[in-house]
């Protein structure tokens, strides 16, 4: 294969890892804590999307600076109603999360049809991310990285640095992660459980907004598009270990990869397909995924 | 007992009622179908469509009707489901016995409606750009067939010396035939394949194709690509640092309305090839998108498969004013030869089902519009078989 050609896919698997990462962080951290199947999870991306769109309405081609707080700060307070008004109702009933997210995910959809209507609201990229950086010279001569692109994987990077700190260098960490391996004993210690599943059903949400942003400069916001990630961010998630925000990080990557030279070596709509296969046969290898999390409460599930 | 009575002058109501409508629809009115998704992943084009067909409705009422009988419509949703489509039109022409069915989008959903048309002898107008090989006398093909859209835009782009051809497409069955047409003209013509390359229906990750289309270095790309990945493939291909100065685009599937949902200013100076376009200055265009716009929104954006499902019910009309009958076979046998004066300008209907009518390439402005650039030689006449893709195949 051509190296520039390679280098390219390689970058493009990169940058498919860290859209990935982006949209499967929050629902691995809702998965890993409460046990819901949060099916409406890319409603909230599609809401990150659609408050991108207001703030460009509002503040014209420099909209970025508005769009990260209003889209995090509006899904998570989403989140946080949500938590409150249904799943709170569900814990320990996996299905029914299921059945209720869905049902919720149908609703914010038609929501936003209604709103914004079924056809897609233009976002454009501002003119500082349009363009790309291209190598001079040397063996890859020509190989350019958009500015887009890069702006994602930096971005992701970023909320995938700032979760680890979070999870393993807060109080609030320490809660999540000991709720997480034994919720009656972080109880009995005097973890309020109740307000860490809403604080992280919150934070879950509102990272699939700042996903929401990402995706909106390079997808189309419309109301389908967070059934578009659903199945994907699932596949992280799973092949990730339940549960385990490395492991979502390093199956990012691995999924991101095997796309990207699955696309280089034959067509885009085979990819999908081989990236399926390949899914099943490593999950038969490893059940429990990449990074699994020891935890006695998924042990007993 | 004051109970009873009421009952019974409800009933007596009903009853009235009832025997005032059937009498009314025996004489007054004739039953049409439309038979669209109004809910799904095709809404977003189909309702628009639908609306543009009811629009024609209203206004041949208003007029008057159709051999003294007004039009009443039966509203089905296809719903994006291919089976669900063929479920309707059964419904339609067993239940309600429309005398005709306006609808379908997708070729999948006209595949699963055809046996439907056939067993029933039933009458569909179809109103959407397709890639040929089919002919049934139950369905008039308004669209455009790929000689009047695909191989128009093949010949503009080599004559603009883009000999280098990429080709990219949605994969299913509208963007492989068409290509697979395009490939024999490539070769005919001396020009390039650059390459080739299919996304799933809905595919939003595009980074792969686009590194692919720079290493194959093309003059050009005919997209076919559905939907809205059209609005994934344009944003990424800005991004990558192309435009349409570096790397120009001619779009089969992108007409005002997408315009509107990509952005144009990702469309800015792209093109696309039609058989008519919102901006085309006939005095019947003009028309069509004043009422369009009086009923629908002052914003609305107006197509091609709109016009066309609006000109479909014209259409209609004139055949059976001159079968004088609204019979299927018999409004099927006269509209051979039937000419119209359109918002798409003058049509005429083939002996093959399929209308002659002109093509156009427009470029796509800063508002959404395209600019008309470049139209065939007059009128093209529809060749629902390429001779170079389909030999010896022919319409009954």
């Amino acid at each position: 294969m051509d190296p520039v050609f390679l280098s390219g896919q390689l970058f493009t698997g990169l940058s498919v890892a860290s859209l990935l990462l982006l949209t499967a962080l929050g629902l691995a951290l809702s998965f890993g804590l409460m046990r819901v199947i949060n099916m409406a999870h890319g409603e909230f991306l599609m809401i990150g999307g659609y408050l991108t769109f207001i703030a460009a309405k509002v503040a014209g081609p420099g909209f970025l600076w508005l769009a990260f707080p209003l889209a995090f700060v509006g899904t998570a307070l989403l989140g946080a109603l949500l938590e409150a008004t249904v799943i709170r109702r569900l814990y320990g009933r996996p299905l029914d999360t299921l059945l209720a997210t869905w049902g919720i995910s149908l609703i914010l959809q038609q929501g936003a049809r209604q709103i914004f209507g079924s056809t897609g609201v233009p976002v454009t990229a501002p003119d500082w991310l349009n363009g790309a950086v291209t190598v001079h010279g040397g063996p890859l001569d020509s190989l350019t990285f958009p500015y887009v692109r890069l702006f994602v994987i930096v971005l992701s990077a970023l909320v995938l640095g700032g979760m680890w700190l979070l999870l393993s260098r807060s109080r609030f960490g320490m809660h999540v992660r000991a709720v997480n391996q034994n919720r009656e004993m972080a109880a009995a210690l005097g973890v309020n459980t109740r307000q860490l599943d809403m604080l992280v059903f919150a934070l879950g949400a509102g990272i699939a907004g700042i996903a929401g942003v990402g995706l909106a400069l390079l997808s189309p916001v419309n109301p389908a598009v967070g059934s578009a990630y659903i199945v994907n961010a699932f596949l992280v998630v799973v092949v990730g270990g339940v549960g385990s925000v490395l492991g979502a990080g390093a199956a990012a990557l691995l999924l991101g990869f095997t796309t990207a030279l699955a696309e280089g070596l034959t067509s885009s709509s085979l990819a999908q397909a081989i990236m399926l296969i390949l899914v099943v046969a490593f999950l038969q290898w490893k059940p429990k995924g990449l990074i699994p999390t020891r935890s006695r409460a998924l042990e007993d599930a | 007992m004051n109970h009873q009575t009421n009952r019974r002058a409800r009933h007596l109501t009903l009853l009235l009622t009832l025997s005032l409508f059937g009498s009314a629809s025996a004489q007054g009115t004739v039953k049409v179908g439309v038979l669209h998704s109004l809910t799904g992943t095709m809404s977003i084009s189909e309702i628009t469509v639908a609306n543009a067909a009811q629009l024609a409705v209203d206004e041949i009422n208003a007029g008057g009707g159709v051999m003294g009988k007004k039009i009443e419509v039966v509203k089905e949703d296809g719903a994006s489901d291919w089976p669900t489509f063929a479920t309707k039109a059964e419904k339609l022409l067993t239940q309600d016995k429309v005398a005709t069915v306006f609808g379908g989008w997708t070729s999948a959903s006209r595949k699963a409606m055809l046996p439907v048309f056939e067993k029933n002898k039933g009458l569909l107008f179809y109103p959407v750009q397709f890639e040929g090989n089919e002919c049934s006398p139950n369905i008039i093909y308004t669209g455009a067939q790929p000689n009047q859209q695909a191989l128009p835009a093949l010949e503009w782009a080599m004559s603009k010396g883009y000999k280098n051809i990429f080709l990219l497409g949605s994969d299913y069955v509208y963007p492989r035939t068409a290509n697979l047409i395009l490939k024999k003209h490539i070769t005919d013509m001396k020009g390039k394949l650059a390459g080739e390359e299919y996304v799933a229906l809905g595919g939003t990750e595009f980074s792969s194709v686009i590194n692919k289309i720079k290493a194959a270095k093309p003059d050009v790309i005919i997209n076919t690509l559905n939907g809205d990945s059209n609005v994934s493939f344009f944003k990424q291909y800005q991004a990558a640092g192309y435009s349409a100065k570096t790397l120009p685009v001619i779009s089969f599937s992108i007409a005002e309305q997408e315009a509107q949902s990509i952005g144009p200013a990702l469309l800015t100076g792209q093109y696309a090839t039609w058989n008519y376009f919102q901006s085309l200055p006939n005095a019947a265009n003009k028309k069509f998108v004043a009422a369009y716009q009086k009923k629908y929104g002052a914003n609305a954006a107006i197509t091609d498969p709109m016009a066309h499902a609006y000109m479909d019910v014209y259409l209609w009309k004139a055949a059976v004013e001159k079968a004088k009958s609204f019979d299927p076979a018999a409004v099927r046998k006269a509209i051979v030869g039937i000419s119209v004066d359109s918002p798409l300008g003058k049509i005429t209907v083939d002996a093959n089902g399929s209308l002659t009518q002109t093509v156009y390439t427009g470029m796509s402005g800063a508002g959404g519009q395209f600019k008309v650039i470049g139209q065939s030689k007059g009128v093209v006449a529809p060749q629902p078989y390429d001779a170079l893709a389909f030999p010896g195949k022919t319409c009954p």
